[in-house]
């Protein structure tokens, strides 16, 4: 193995090298796990900014008791599709098809994924997926009015086009499970020589735990999707009470997945997390092995937590007690991690560009997210809240403030990375303090209105309600409008960046050591891996 | 040392695919475990009705598909023996006989279910509407799981059908000497993609190769994977139909 560095010229980035086909074509046909990832980008962006645009056209409806903008009819279409799209097409795939595709095999020192034709037809199962969401919309019936969660009876009976709507699910479910399987045997079969499991860097771990998820849960979700479809197309009457069906059973195996696939979207973004502090503390991450493992305790007790969504539905004293105490466990390894990524901050050497700034506030988010969980963990609390706006603003406080957010920081982390470009700071500075601000005037003013009793997916609300439905609408706008900012800061630093170094923030991981951006393969020689992922011998010595 | 230093960019991962491969199936049965799940429900609710609506199913057909079914995972797994001794036509004989068994399934299961159909045991039927509804669910579920089976049977035959077409071909390979010292031997297929690589210390030394690999062990590989994760696939529909079989068909 003797090989002197070559030039640069002779390894052409990700970018130039469109590989056998040419322009967009060398994009659409390629296997490359960088170029993927692009794709994913690309697409779940679009579908990001219409999930936003329906959720501010949501926030506009409620200024105002009675009718605003829209008809009733059309406002049980908006919060079902703004739930489908942000969950099966941003959230879920978010991180893990986007920053996962293109870092995980650069992380553990691959040229690739293990499966990379696999890799592109599972993008182009979420294209089908996406299309067959969006024409659900236009043809049959309507768009589907039965919230995202498709709860039966309603479901089945329904005028709406929920058939169709349900079968873009189906197939996005297709594209999350092949980029599961996908991740686990790239993780077991690629990593480079001396880089053993606790050598791999914990944005990997926690997709090694997630991609376990992706597939024990999927398929659940996969069968009781079909079974809908059965439902309605042929009338089976398993979930038809008329016919002699349990429609509680529905429940139960929609959250059977579903419950698990909250931390399909979390666990990612807390190993982006784990990955921004070390590098802009300048210190290793505290407790290494209990965030790996943490992130593995998450994914197992959240399989066995799903009946939480169902206190009020029916269930036995004992299921609820149980489900409740399991409930609470959930909080242990997230309140390891929390601990970890704080206490690596002690005594480090902190800078706060962009990406640590929209780290900071995650944990900030998160917390308040997580500590509202085992508020309405209890039962008691639970009966009292359940189906509010305490509901919704939690939620988005783990899903906005936590994986969203935690998107935006590795977005951000590893934009350089990708594009080979720098990004203006200042504007993200002013994003981040309108985002920051016009998500706690949206979210936790719903967390106050659900405590005093609004109910969700209400079209309309009583008085006593104005004050904070108008709050909620202001922050809508403070939040889209740094949202923009956001967005038109990166695509503009895509056009007139700065040329990015291979390595502009300190980061200790196998990506920070190759160009910025990344050539075709990686890796002109598959490195040795001899040391930990933050370790830092520059300082250490 | 030279000999021993793979290229490993390309060299085909048989391990790896079976992690794949398993990871897949994995999948297949929580799938159906959903289904085993609503079953579990609605015998517990249901056990009467379940036990006289059973008593109505083909106990003859069940048992006959069950003994083809079993069959072809025998012909499959022969197969894949036959493959990785080089046997390549018997190897094929075989994969034409497994998907023959499926196909005499799919018929029996087609004159099963018209005889269900013909005797209004269907979905909403009127028929099905005058009986308990315990037994209009047990049907539901009889549609529901031994549809999505016999769905896995025609995605399990369409994929033996694609293995037939890789196996019948004997991979026609160009082997190409890379470099001088040290050399290496290069196979590409057809289309041009290299498929195996191997570094050997000398360009004498590769250029003989070349001429006795294409019938190596190794390059057989691939194909030999392949044949048998589709035989896993076509055996993970063999134990699903030996689940279903007793639970609709055996308990009465």
């Amino acid at each position: 193995m003797s090989s002197s560095e070559t030039p640069s010229r002779a390894h052409p980035s990700y970018l130039e090298d469109s590989g056998r086909h040419k322009g967009i074509l060398g994009w659409l046909l390629s296997v490359d796990h960088k170029r993927i990832g692009i794709l994913y980008l690309v697409s779940i962006a679009c579908f990001f900014f219409i999930g936003v645009t329906i959720g501010i056209l949501m926030r506009l409806e409620m200024l105002t008791a009675g009718p605003t903008i829209v008809q009733p009819q059309t406002y049980n279409a908006l919060f079902t599709l703004h739930g489908v799209i942000m969950i099966f097409l941003f959230i879920i795939p978010g991180i893990p098809a986007i920053l996962g595709n293109f870092f995980l095999p650069i992380q553990i020192g691959a040229r690739d994924v293990a499966f990379p034709r696999l890799n592109l037809l599972s993008w182009y199962c979420y294209i089908a997926g996406a299309v067959i969401a969006v024409a659900s919309l236009f043809t049959g019936g309507g768009p589907p009015d039965t919230g995202w969660t498709f709860y039966v009876p309603f479901s089945i009976r329904t005028g709406t086009n929920v058939t169709l709507a349900v079968f873009g699910a189906f197939i996005l479910g297709f594209s999350s499970i092949l980029t599961g399987l996908n991740f686990i045997t790239t993780i077991h079969r690629l990593r480079a020589p001396g880089m053993d499991w606790f050598k791999m860097p914990l944005f990997t771990w926690s997709l090694y735990a997630t991609a376990w998820v992706q597939i024990l849960a999927t398929p659940v979700l996969a069968i009781t999707l079909v079974l809908v479809m059965l439902e309605r197309l042929f009338g089976l009457g398993l979930f038809d009470p008329a016919k002699g069906g349990d429609p509680i059973l529905y429940q139960h195996l929609f959250w059977i997945y579903s419950h698990p696939a909250v931390y399909i979207m979390i666990l990612p973004a807390m190993g982006v997390i784990s990955e921004i502090f070390p590098a802009f503390a300048r210190q290793k991450i505290y407790g290494y092995k209990a965030i790996a493992f943490s992130s593995l305790a998450i994914a197992f007790v959240g399989y066995l937590v799903w009946g939480h969504h169902m206190f009020t539905s029916g269930m036995s004293d004992t299921s609820r007690l149980v489900f409740s105490l399991l409930t609470f466990f959930v909080a242990i390894p997230s309140g390891v991690k929390v601990f970890n990524w704080v206490s690596t901050l002690y005594k480090g050497a902190i800078v706060v560009p962009p990406p640590m700034l929209y780290a900071l506030s995650f944990i900030f988010l998160f917390a308040i997210g997580g500590l509202t969980g085992i508020i309405q963990s209890a039962l008691a609390t639970n009966i009292h809240v359940h189906d509010t706006y305490w509901i919704v603003g939690h939620f988005h406080y783990v899903m906005f403030g936590g994986a969203a957010w935690g998107f935006f920081a590795g977005l951000l982390y590893w934009f350089p990375k990708m594009t080979g470009r720098m990004y203006n700071f200042r504007p993200v500075f002013v994003a981040w303090v309108l985002m920051f601000v016009g998500f706690n005037m949206l979210y936790f003013t719903m967390l106050v209105l659900g405590w005093m009793g609004m109910p969700r997916r209400y079209y309309d609300f009583l008085p006593p309600f104005h004050t904070g439905h108008v709050i909620a609408t202001v922050g809508s706008w403070f939040l889209v409008s740094g949202l923009v900012i956001l967005a038109a800061t990166l695509i503009r630093g895509l056009r007139r960046g700065a040329p990015a170094p291979a390595d502009p923030w300190g980061g200790t991981t196998l990506e920070w050591r190759i160009a910025s951006p990344p050539p075709t393969e990686n890796f002109h020689e598959i490195p040795t891996v001899t040391h930990g992922p933050y370790d830092r011998p520059e300082i250490s010595v | 040392m030279s000999t021993a230093a793979l290229n490993e960019a390309h060299h085909h991962d048989a391990t790896g695919a079976k992690i794949g491969m398993w990871l897949f199936l994995f999948t297949e049965f929580l799938l159906f475990g959903g289904l085993f799940l609503v079953y579990a429900e609605y015998r517990t609710i249901y056990a009467t009705d379940f036990h006289y609506a059973a008593m109505s199913l083909n106990l003859l057909i069940g048992a006959f598909n069950t003994l083809i079914l079993l069959t072809s995972s025998l012909t499959m797994a022969l197969s894949i023996a036959a493959l990785e001794r080089g046997l390549r036509r018997l190897s094929c004989v075989l994969l034409v006989v497994t998907i023959g068994f499926g196909l005499f399934f799919l018929v029996n299961k087609y004159f099963e279910w018209s005889e269900k159909f013909h005797h209004g045991l269907y979905p909403g039927s009127e028929v099905l509407a005058g009986r308990t509804p315990g037994e209009g669910v047990f049907y539901g579920l009889y549609f529901a799981m031994t549809g999505l089976h016999a769905l896995h049977v025609v995605i399990g035959l369409v994929v033996l059908g694609a293995m037939l077409g890789i196996v019948a071909r004997k991979p026609r390979l160009k082997a190409r000497v890379e470099g001088l010292a040290p050399a290496r031997l290069v196979l590409q297929d057809a289309s041009g993609q290299t498929i195996w690589s191997r570094e050997v210390a000398e360009p004498p030394e590769a250029v003989e190769l070349a001429l006795v690999y294409p019938e190596h062990d190794e390059v057989r590989e691939p194909q030999v994977t392949k044949l048998e994760n589709s035989g896993l696939y076509w055996h993970l529909v063999d134990v699903i139909w030996i689940f279903l079989f007793p639970l609709f068909y055996l308990i009465s």
